[in-house]
């Protein structure tokens, strides 16, 4: 299992390097993601308005953000008069007790997942299991992630880093229920994890999922999916916990008809997702319905007016699909749940400073994660927000002056000052002695090693 | 000490000062300029691309008992709403999960169709679609559609429903894309879906 799952471990560029020379997980990746992004181009290419839904999903989530507190204790009353229970949770550790807690009270020793990047980001598997409580992941790429005793390597498609062969032996391995002779058709994998998880799903008495959407007005809760998995653990169980990001509320219910024409489209590149499941409180379903609303870094990026429009995520993929460094060192390379692009403006924000400090710097800057971003995050802005941030708190005092004369030197009346300093010390830099003696000085040795100054140039009258 | 809500909400507070709330811009499309008619086509056009079938019927019981035969399918169950003379069934009072796991098929009516999407919408507050579980665990799914309730787009749909309203919105069969992005259709539910667009 990668150590240090938090941003605190290997940083990018070290983790990067060893990604860069496994050419198997190239090859999948490069696979992988051209597919997704053909399949993306062309759905969204179908809708007319498109722009004028990117731009109205990214005002919602912002207006949302603007008063989001209000937005939330609506959200909680209104879950709550409609029979259902709503928790807090600071940090992942009170998030984890809240479950964990939960769990206990019911006598619950396994509960069935449904696929959440919160509940990943709060490393909830762990904390259960250390406890004595089993959490099964249901979706299947989840499965096979955790089947390997790995971590996601993409937000949508956990386990995009694996082919079918290695899946198969995977299953082969780990599945008591794989038959004799399992092929590597996608279908019979499939098949192969719905015999596995069927009696989990008819007998769980406990689920955890997460939420794509809360809407404040009415305190309903919406859950997008592909495989049933999803439903299945919405509806059976008796219990069901759901762990919500405090950013995930909107405010009101027919903001969804952005979002849901939004969201399908770019992430599987589909119209529309198989099945999305909505519930407000108790009532259909699991007879304890719990949510808890999750800070876990969010309000610090909330507060930094250049770096919160990050917050306006929902989660799509869309970027790490187009994204030339993403494509080449995978998810692991990121050593976050949030990788690729987003990942890069997400991470460092919600851990906060001093760490995940590398990621800003893992971009080109190219700017396609922005053209296909539904809801118009500013990635590449945001990226060189973080990294001045990075710079100024790491420069060293030779730096900061070099770049504070930099800074000077460089307006328009500094660099008339620069013109003349230099035309009157020309002909003692281009002199032999001085040539000879930079050769020697410390940061000048670096530089003065493969190149002279221009001596005519600078000699030459205009 | 202050409690956990009380904190995040404080310093939600804190963290957003000065941030203005602005008139999110609404400048998308509402409806769609087809006629009713060529959203019918589209919406079969959408449901058969997802690997559902798509029947036009002038008499839904004739259609639900020639699916039957033609797939074979003979454990039949209903939500208690559902129109007596469609099909005869087991009628669903709180079947457990394991109960409903023995039926090889559920037939329910259905609230909303978004033609551009080829999405139906399940209200689980009304009698005749039934609650959530009856349309999850059995394999095969039988859904009636009436044709005065298919809209062109996601925003007319929407603007119908009540999020009081318990509801699944299913386009097509269960699915996965979680092996190099090859879609398999079938997996933990329905792996068949059945439409029958009602016409009468």
């Amino acid at each position: 299992m990668a150590k240090g799952y938090s941003g605190v471990s290997l940083p990018f560029p070290t983790l990067a390097k060893t990604a860069l020379e496994d050419t198997q997980l190239r090859t999948n990746l490069a696979r992988a993601t051209t597919t997704i992004r053909n399949k993306r181009a062309k759905v969204v290419a179908e809708v007319g308005d498109w722009e004028a839904l990117r731009q109205a999903g990214h005002d919602i989530k912002m207006e949302s953000l603007s008063n989001l507190s209000t937005h939330l204790t609506q959200f909680e009353k209104e879950f709550t008069s409609a029979g259902g229970h709503v928790h807090w949770a600071r940090n992942s550790q009170e998030a984890c007790e809240i479950v964990a807690r939960i769990a206990k009270e019911n006598q619950v020793t396994s509960v069935v997942k449904v696929k959440s990047l919160t509940t990943d980001e709060i490393n909830l598997n762990e904390y259960l299991g250390a406890r004595g409580i089993e959490a099964k992941e249901t979706d299947l790429a989840e499965l096979i992630v955790q089947l390997a005793d790995e971590h996601p390597s993409h937000i949508l498609v956990p386990a995009i880093h694996k082919n079918r062969d290695q899946i198969r032996d995977l299953f082969v391995e780990k599945i008591a229920e794989a038959r004799e002779g399992l092929s590597n058709n996608p279908r019979d994998l499939a098949m192969t994890a719905r015999v596995h998880l069927r009696n989990r799903f008819l007998s769980a008495r406990m689920a955890v999922s997460g939420a794509n959407f809360a809407i404040a007005e009415s305190g309903t809760l919406c859950v997008v999916e592909s495989e049933g998995n999803g439903r299945m653990c919405l509806t059976l169980p008796e219990i069901l916990v759901s762990v919500v990001g405090i950013e995930k509320i909107l405010p009101k219910w027919t903001d969804l008809e952005v979002f849901l024409q939004l969201l399908p489209r770019s992430s599987t590149g589909e119209r529309m997702n198989p099945y999305t499941s909505f519930w407000t409180g108790a009532g259909d379903g699991p007879s304890q319905r719990h949510v808890i609303l999750l800070d876990n870094g969010r309000i610090q990026t909330l507060a930094d007016e250049n770096g919160r429009e990050a917050l306006a995520c929902i989660r799509c993929s869309a970027c790490m699909n187009v994204c030339p460094v993403y494509e080449r060192t995978g998810g692991h390379s990121y050593n976050s749940v949030y990788p690729g692009p987003i990942g890069a403006i997400i991470t460092p924000q919600l851990l906060g400073p001093g760490l995940a400090k590398t990621l800003p710097f893992a971009s080109t800057l190219c700017g396609a994660c922005y053209d296909v971003c539904p809801v118009k995050i500013n990635i590449p802005k945001i990226l060189v927000h973080l990294r001045a941030n990075e710079n100024r708190a790491n420069a060293s005092i030779s730096e900061k002056l070099a770049m504070r004369a930099a800074a000077y030197a460089l307006r328009p009346d500094g660099l008339k000052i620069l013109a003349r300093l230099i035309r009157a010390t020309s002909p003692l830099l281009t002199s032999s002695a001085f040539t000879k003696l930079s050769k020697s000085l410390p940061v000048a040795k670096k530089w003065m090693a493969f190149r002279d100054i221009p001596r005519t140039r600078l000699n030459k009258k205009p | 000490m202050t409690s956990s809500r009380d904190d995040i909400l404080k310093r939600i507070d804190q963290a957003k000062l000065g941030m203005k709330a602005t008139s999110p811009s609404r400048s998308y499309e509402t409806t769609s300029p087809l006629s009713h008619e060529e959203l019918l086509d589209l919406l079969e056009d959408r449901i058969v691309d997802y690997k559902a079938t798509f029947t036009r019927s002038n008499n839904v019981p004739a259609t639900i008992a020639q699916l039957l035969s033609q797939y074979s399918l003979t454990t039949i169950v209903v939500p208690e709403g559902l129109p007596s003379d469609w099909v005869t069934g087991t009628i669903d009072h709180k079947l457990s999960s394991a109960e409903l796991d023995g039926f090889d098929v559920v037939i329910t009516s259905s609230e909303v169709a978004i033609a551009v999407t080829g999405t139906i919408i399940l209200n689980h507050s009304r009698t005749d679609q039934g609650r959530r579980a009856i349309s999850l665990v059995p394999d095969t799914h039988i859904c009636v559609v009436s044709a005065k309730n298919v809209v062109g787009t996601v925003v007319e749909a929407v603007r119908r429903l009540n999020p009081l309203d318990h509801q699944t919105w299913i386009s097509g069969p269960s699915a996965t894309s979680d092996i190099e992005l090859e879609r398999v259709e079938g997996v933990h539910g329905p792996r068949n879906l059945h439409v029958v667009l009602d016409l009468s």
